[in-house]
């Protein structure tokens, strides 16, 4: 399928007609003002401002929480405590103005939740329509991370913008059935597709310089990254919160607990840090992560070596909410530059 | 630049400098600058040449206090519990301290998590500090690429813009109605004390919910906590929450839901203000550290004040008062907590 250019108003009519099918969901400010992930009215355009709305979309695919299963708790019931399956059912649900990097992410997260049975469920269930980014922040470096800032990995359907107008490249067969319903938009012509490729040329240069980081890292002996003497001063300014963790669209920890209320129980698997000193601690009362410095440096060891090793791309994409949000500016570029000092 | 801060920033360095050269404290907690505008990074030094890595401007808004008991314990041989105390002085550590995080030393000592005579607290009188948020909210919440700060205002560029805004314009609230600026205690003052503030309205912020009624108090509450993310950056960031396993964390029994479901958010901040209800000294660490804007301080505010009107106490103003609500008078007000059927005047 050739590219489309369609504008504003095209736009919000195919996401008016799309609303059938899916919840729209986009960036749009939430009540104290910030651009975040919000349920769109049909025909509502997602907020296209440059720079990421405050949260990730892993929510959307690793849900804050999952309701694993669900049981009755009373007692009396013969079906008491036996599980079944959660009877509320998601309707599919398009993100409407995803990042690159936030994209990117779900393909990485992909990769240790593989064979996760809710997770790939999730992955049917949600399709992506992406905006290509003409500025970066002074936050982002998804080109340090094998990211680019046009880049349409994990998207469904990849919008640029061109002036006022939107060109739009399906990326997937489910993208392209999506802009079959994109009935005001009309094909390319030879202008549009050379001002595509500028565009696309242009974009990464309000980033920094590109580099693989991750190749670099995966060669070097793990141990001498483990007991690098910087951990020990950075952990110090660290407050251990979740907010870098829990902002970042590939950290995937989770925990699980059973709930119940008013006779009703679900179990339910919920976001988990590496940073809180529960994480690790095991019934008997040890902790090997007992240290506030082993928590964080296991927090950047993990994305940045472990999973390198184990899967070959950094777990991080280059997004920046870490670094912009962070209390103390504890910054992930420097941490990499420490680690490929050594 | 800020020749306020300059002056403030050389004394700190020349006096940090001559406590860690003289030997009289092993380590000095301060601030310095870092990566991102407008986000200071406490930090911790250990040697004289370092101590020109400390800086200090409108932006250090993370209480101190907070670090300070560890940095005290990592001084200290390793124990069990029950191990008897280490004999023999133990190293000093020095402090930055304004007017609230001193009080929040006082508080730290009156409840043994702090040992005021290892403890060298370099105190500074606070003009107030800015709220990063209110700066990004004045530019759109644009990209934020540089910040330089003048006496009164601040210059704040991105790319495509540049704006001059008045500083105290976005001072943070609990700044805006400090009226206890100067340190409570301290050893060497940085500049000179400045005496109590007056402010008119010291309340407001709580006044304007207190007078709504119930259900819109309820709304109130219920949109502001509306976008938590149960990441804790508030509770880590407050002096006052030591406690080695907080109710929330804690599972054996578990207190509280773990996920965002609303109620349990709620109660995560009901709860975690009473618990710190007479020992708050509203120095905004909370509101500052939380990623998402909510202004769970108005919380501990409102506990504040009533402390205020009941007992007639501020939190950590001396060593030698008693904390608030962890004595009592015999002429104490005890008829709040009577029920209105034990009253008689049940309707
Ligand atoms: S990190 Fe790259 S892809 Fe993500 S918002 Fe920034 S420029 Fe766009
Ligand atoms: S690095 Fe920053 S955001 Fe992450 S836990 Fe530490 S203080 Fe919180
Ligand atoms: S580690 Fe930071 S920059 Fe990397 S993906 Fe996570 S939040 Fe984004
Ligand atoms: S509750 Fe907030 S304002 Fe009060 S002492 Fe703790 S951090 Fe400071
Ligand atoms: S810092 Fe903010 S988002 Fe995090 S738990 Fe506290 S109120 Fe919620």
């Amino acid at each position: 399928m050739k590219v489309l250019i369609l504008d504003k108003a095209g736009f919000q009519d195919w996401l008016r007609a799309l609303a059938g099918e899916f919840d729209i969901i986009g960036p749009a400010e939430n009540t104290k003002g910030l651009l975040d992930w919000n349920k769109l009215e049909p025909g509502e355009l997602p907020d296209f401002r440059p720079g990421l709305p405050k949260s990730s979309i892993k929510t959307f695919f690793f849900p804050q929480p999952e309701t694993l299963l669900e049981f009755s708790a009373r007692p009396g019931d013969d079906q008491a405590f036996r599980p079944h399956e959660p009877s509320e059912g998601r309707r599919a649900r398009l993100l409407a103005g995803v990042r690159p990097c936030d994209a990117r992410s779900v393909a990485l997260n992909s990769m240790p939740y593989a064979s996760d049975p809710y997770f790939l469920k999730n992955r049917e269930n949600v399709a992506m329509v992406g905006l290509a980014c003409t500025q970066g922040c002074s936050t982002c470096f998804c080109t340090w991370t094998g990211g680019s800032p046009v880049g349409s990995d994990g998207m469904d359907v990849m919008a640029y913008p061109l002036g006022d107008a939107f060109a739009l490249e399906p990326v997937t067969g489910r993208g392209k059935d999506m802009l079959l319903k994109a009935s005001s938009a009309r094909e390319a012509a030879q202008e549009d597709l050379a001002a595509l490729d500028a565009l696309k040329a242009s974009a990464p240069s309000s980033l920094p310089d590109a580099m693989d980081p991750a190749s670099v890292l995966r060669e070097k002996e793990l141990m001498s990254l483990y007991n690098a003497s910087f951990w020990q001063g950075l952990s110090e300014s660290c407050l251990n919160c979740g907010t870098c963790t829990f902002l970042c669209p590939t950290c995937y920890c989770f925990d699980i607990q059973d709930e119940t209320l008013k006779g009703k129980g679900r179990r339910i698997r919920y976001w988990d840090s590496c940073m809180f000193p529960l994480f690790t601690l095991h019934a008997s009362g040890h902790n090997p992560r007992g240290e506030k410095v082993k928590r964080v440096r296991n927090r950047f060891m993990h994305k940045l070596k472990y999973f390198p090793d184990r899967f070959g791309p950094l777990s991080c994409v280059g997004c920046g909410r870490c670094v912009r949000d962070c209390p103390v500016n504890i910054d992930i570029r420097q941490v990499m530059k420490d680690l490929l000092a050594i | 630049m800020s020749t306020v801060n300059e002056k403030i920033t050389s004394e700190i360095r020349e006096k940090v400098r001559e406590l860690l050269a003289s030997g009289h404290v092993a380590a000095f907690l301060g601030y310095t600058s870092g990566s991102v505008p407008m986000v200071m990074q406490p930090l911790i030094i250990r040697t004289p040449e370092d101590a020109d890595r400390l800086e200090w401007n409108s932006f250090c808004v993370l209480n101190l206090a907070n670090y300070l008991p560890a940095l005290l314990k990592s001084f200290e041989p390793p124990r069990r519990p029950g191990d008897p105390p280490p004999e023999g002085p133990l190293p000093k550590v020095g402090v930055l301290a304004t007017g609230c995080w001193s009080r929040n030393m006082v508080i730290q000592v009156q409840e043994n998590q702090v040992d005021r005579d290892r403890v060298v607290v370099v105190g500074i009188s606070s003009r107030g500090m800015v709220d990063r948020k209110k700066v990004l909210a004045a530019v759109g919440h644009r990209d934020v690429t540089a910040v330089y700060e003048y006496d009164h205002s601040l210059k704040v560029s991105g790319p495509g813009y540049e704006r001059e805004i008045n500083r105290w314009d976005v001072v943070r609230d609990n700044c805006r109605t400090c009226v206890h600026p100067d340190p409570v205690i301290f050893d060497h003052m940085i500049g000179d004390l400045k005496g109590e503030r007056d402010v008119a309205d010291r309340f407001r912020q709580v006044e304007d919910i207190e007078v709504l009624a119930p259900e819109d108090r309820w709304s109130w509450f219920s949109t502001e906590i509306a976008s938590c993310i149960r990441c804790y950056a508030c509770r880590n960031a407050c002096p006052l929450c030591y406690c080695p396993t907080c109710f929330v964390d804690d599972s054996r029994p578990q207190w509280v839901g773990k996920s965002i479901d609303k109620a349990d958010t709620a109660i995560f901040h009901i709860l975690r203000a009473y618990h710190c209800a007479g020992r708050c000294t509203d120095c905004g660490s909370c509101e500052s550290a939380c990623p998402m804007g909510i202004k769970m301080r108005i919380l501990t505010r409102k506990l504040q004040k009533d402390v205020l009107e009941l007992y007639g106490a501020e939190a950590g103003m001396d060593m030698q008062s008693p904390p608030p609500l962890s004595t009592y008078k015999m002429d104490d007000p005890q008829d709040f907590i009577l029920t209105e059927s034990i009253k008689g005047e049940e309707k």
